[in-house]
């Protein structure tokens, strides 16, 4: 069983949907990346690393901003991979590759994916990927020995679900929300029905991302059936903040206990 | 002539591809609205009933069929070919932005949506859209990048007379990139309620097929007009500027895929110089790629983080150029070049003092291209300019230009 199937069976088996953090590579500058996601990864199940693009589309203003201040720093591909190397060599928590599909195509997609899992990443998200529009993406990913993680919205119809499952070994990352990321008050009642739908098609592992903010949020999602929380923005704005990150995981934490 | 038809063209496929360009890379929110878009529009072409309200618009509220001037001045002083010019700026608004906007907002009513979203970079597509919206009753909302709202304040405030909204993008290089990233943003937030005219060639399917099929009226008429004038309907060359290419695209897609096939020449912005790195000549220097949710050739660094583009004209300062373009410069039908910042204030000059028609810097670059090559060309030849829009709004723009270099 891969890596990040693993992290999933063993959060519920100590009755937690997997806690999963996101921070931008690079951010607020390498060397604090690497600190605040060595701490965070303590809370987590399994961590997400943002590799910066210049015009990431699905995000919303937090995660553009961190975005920004990275590629202002010259954080790209290489050292990218070199921040996942050092994190790798730091925490037990399996990592995940979160970038959009230019950057991969521009190193070359089959060197790309060979070079992160060398690094230490175990599975690749790419939110403006969908799977069939270039089949393969995912078969480089696969063979690089990557988990596959495609994402799946509330206007998602049944035939799209089929299809993306089709293609993704790892979880399913279901957005909370119509929109980009970012942190929100409530998630919506829909979310639950989304959940349901998923599940009907896959026993894939279903997280749920955007929006989770903290403690209420997660413990929504967890009650809409997810098996894991992705939290992101709200992390980031603590660091802008001059915050501590960790107090958001650790309310993020409680709420997906179950 | 009856008026503008849905064309069948070869490309794209059933995928929205033509040949490995286009497709639909965007987050998966978007792909059940795109579904049925397509859906829509591949319902609409098909309905005379549409073809016919279509038509009307593009006659009674646009002003088309657009006239095909014989440039006889300019010709003589070129002393080479015949030049004809298409006069897109004659349109309503403006520009050949019209044609588009008038059939996807068209769309938009049919698919019952109240609000209508774009993006604009000069402001002339934001126009156009804030125009359609006011005629038809639709809510718009128009993204525009904060350094096109400083240097365009004129539109900013013609797009608000017009009862849009217009929301400044600080993100990114704050320029047309940036605002189509935040209007994509917007669609994915709004996607139930909203529908997102995008204004140029490019995007996930089906809008380079879409847009493509509206400014194809473009070339029709030209087909139309110079049948009548010259007793054929092919002339020798046609020349377009290419930003994104929706004009470029208009004017040549129907003779691209035809025999006997004029040379087709799109005039990208080479800026400051092609060896300057600022510039926004896609297809010139770039490399293919992932932007905006289609593959095609975009100007990037060597880790695919997409570059800048510059040119003095707003309009074609963006880094990437539709798929269509993208395929058509790889199968060789048709013909890409490019001239400079200073080359195109020469065509804006040149056009304004022979013929008494001042174009849009956009258009200028087609101009500065025809400048050099109608001189070659024997004198029964013909070369038709496509003049995309004209050139008020660039008034104040090249006066402080051409004041600075004085």
């Amino acid at each position: 069983m891969s890596a990040v199937k693993e992290a999933f069976q063993k959060a519920r088996a100590e009755g937690r949907r997997a806690v999963i953090p996101y921070l931008t590579a690079g951010y607020p500058s390498p060397e604090r990346f690497l600190d605040y996601a060595r701490v965070l990864a303590e809370e987590a199940d399994l961590f997400e690393v943002g590799l910066p693009f210049s015009d990431p589309l699905g995000d919303g203003p937090v995660i553009q901003r961190a975005s920004e201040a990275a590629l202002r720093q010259g954080v790209r591909t290489k050292k990218v991979l070199e921040l996942v190397g050092k994190l790798a060599e730091r925490t037990d928590v399996p990592l995940l590759l979160m970038t959009y599909l230019n950057p991969v195509l521009a190193y070359g997609k089959e060197r790309f994916f060979k070079d992160f899992a060398a690094a230490g990443i175990k599975g690749v998200i790419l939110p403006d990927l969908p799977p069939d529009e270039d089949p393969g993406v995912a078969e480089a990913a696969r063979e690089a020995g990557l988990a596959t993680v495609f994402l799946l919205a509330p206007t998602s119809t049944d035939r799209r679900i089929g299809v993306v499952t089709g293609y993704t070994t790892g979880f399913v990352y279901a957005v909370s929300v119509t929109g980009v990321t970012g942190a929100r008050d409530r998630l919506p009642e829909e979310i639950g029905a989304l959940v349901r739908r998923v599940k009907a098609k896959t026993e894939l592992p279903v997280a749920i991302g955007f929006g989770i903010s903290g403690e209420e949020t997660a413990r929504q999602a967890a009650a809409a059936g997810a098996d894991g929380v992705v939290v992101g923005s709200a992390l980031i704005r603590a660091i802008e903040a001059g915050a501590d990150p960790r107090r958001v995981l650790q309310a993020v934490r409680k709420g997906a206990t179950l | 002539m009856e008026g503008f038809r849905f064309l069948d063209f070869p490309v794209p496929d059933e995928r929205g591809r033509f040949g490995p360009y286009g497709g639909r890379y965007v987050p998966e929110t978007l792909i059940p609205a795109l579904e049925e878009l397509e859906a829509a529009f591949e319902e609409a072409r098909r309905d005379p009933e549409f073809l016919a309200v279509y038509r009307q618009y593009l006659k009674d509220y646009a002003g088309r069929p657009t006239p095909l001037y014989f440039a006889e001045r300019l010709s003589e002083e070129l002393g080479g070919a015949r030049v004809y010019l298409k006069r897109e700026d004659l349109a309503h608004t403006g520009a050949h932005k019209i044609n588009n906007t008038l059939g996807q907002a068209l769309l938009a009513r049919r698919m019952g949506k109240k609000r209508v979203i774009a993006e604009t970079g000069a402001g002339q597509h934001g126009v156009s859209v804030a125009t359609v919206a006011a005629m038809f009753g639709l809510e718009a909302v128009i993204y525009m990048g904060e350094e096109d709202v400083r240097r365009q304040a004129l539109n900013v405030f013609r797009m608000e007379l017009l009862g849009a909204k217009v929301v400044p993008v600080a993100s990114g290089t704050k320029t047309l990139k940036d605002a189509t990233n935040e209007a994509i943003r917007d669609w994915v937030t709004n996607v139930r309620t909203t529908s997102y005219i995008l204004g140029s060639v490019v995007g996930p399917h089906p809008y380079p097929r879409m847009v493509r099929d509206f400014q194809s009226v473009i070339g029709q008429e030209i087909r139309a007009s110079l049948l009548e004038k010259e007793g054929r309907a092919v002339p020798d060359a046609i020349i377009a500027c290419v930003g994104g290419g929706s004009n470029a695209i208009g004017a040549f897609a129907p003779f691209a895929y035809e025999e006997p096939r004029p040379r087709l020449i799109g005039v990208e912005a080479a800026g400051e110089g092609l060896d300057t790195g600022h510039h926004a000549a896609s297809i010139a220097a770039g490399k293919r790629g992932v932007l905006h949710g289609s593959y095609m050739y975009l100007l990037q660094d060597g880790d695919g983080q997409i570059a800048p583009a510059h040119s003095v004209s707003a309009g074609l300062d963006y880094p990437g150029v539709g798929p269509e373009h993208s395929y058509l410069a790889d199968i060789g039908a048709v013909e890409y070049a490019a001239v400079t910042d200073e080359e195109a204030l020469e065509g804006f000059k040149l056009l304004a003092r022979t013929e008494g028609i001042i174009p849009a810097l956009e258009s200028a670059h087609a101009v500065a291209y025809a400048a050099k090559m109608v001189p070659t060309m024997g004198r029964d030849e013909i070369v038709v300019i496509n003049i995309s829009g004209r050139g008020d709004k660039d008034v104040a723009e090249v006066k402080r230009i051409l004041g600075e270099g004085r």
